[in-house]
């Protein structure tokens, strides 16, 4: 099974009552535009009970296309991990 | 940028009180480890998708001291970052540094 956007607001419409259907949806857009705009200007996101979005910036580098051992620079950049947080670890599992 | 701050943004960008905003916060926060928790996937499209990986036991060292010990089976969840916030974020490298 995978838990899609749309199950989210469903959740959400579901466990708040006062929200229409729009504004449900309007809420999770809202809530995962505000998340993709602090990693996006580099800010580092901390959830916490769920895990922290960090952005690294990484150096070039270089690589080798795996599949035809051909040397190739890779070029510097930026990127976004996840590191789950103690909680979600020992919830996941949890038996 | 933390929970709480995220929870201010989201009650002024939709106009709720901030308990509201805290609430629904929450509850996707709840939905999403529920997920995982479940062994289920997530994906959200243009943000990205969070799989749980099974791992069986294991003997590893302790790299302080060089000991053997025995790992445990675990599960770990894995984010992958959507296309859309990849290259955005990459986009605006030279904008703002993290300082790590």
């Amino acid at each position: 099974m995978t838990l899609t956007k749309a199950d989210l607001v469903q959740q959400v419409y579901k466990t708040h009552p006062s929200l229409t259907k729009a504004q449900a949806t309007d809420s999770v857009e809202a809530f995962l535009s505000l998340a993709k705009t602090a990693l996006i200007s580099g800010n580092d996101l901390l959830l916490s009970g769920f895990g922290k979005f960090n952005v690294k910036d990484k150096k070039s580098r270089r690589g080798r296309n795996p599949q035809t051992g051909d040397e190739l620079t890779l070029n510097a950049r930026r990127v976004v991990t996840f590191k789950p947080s103690g909680i979600l670890r020992s919830r996941i599992n949890a038996d | 940028m933390n929970k709480s701050e995220l929870i201010e943004a989201l009650a002024e960008k939709i106009n709720v009180p901030i308990r509201e905003a805290a609430s629904i916060t929450n509850t996707l926060i709840d939905t999403m480890s529920e997920a995982l928790a479940k062994g289920d996937s997530i994906e959200i499209r243009g943000f990205g998708s969070f799989v749980v990986k099974e791992y069986d036991s294991y003997t590893g060292r302790n790299p302080k001291t060089g000991e053997k010990i025995k790992v445990s089976p675990k599960k770990l969840p894995f984010f992958k970052v959507g296309k859309d916030l990849r290259e955005q974020v990459n986009r605006h490298r030279s904008e703002k540094a993290p300082e790590k």
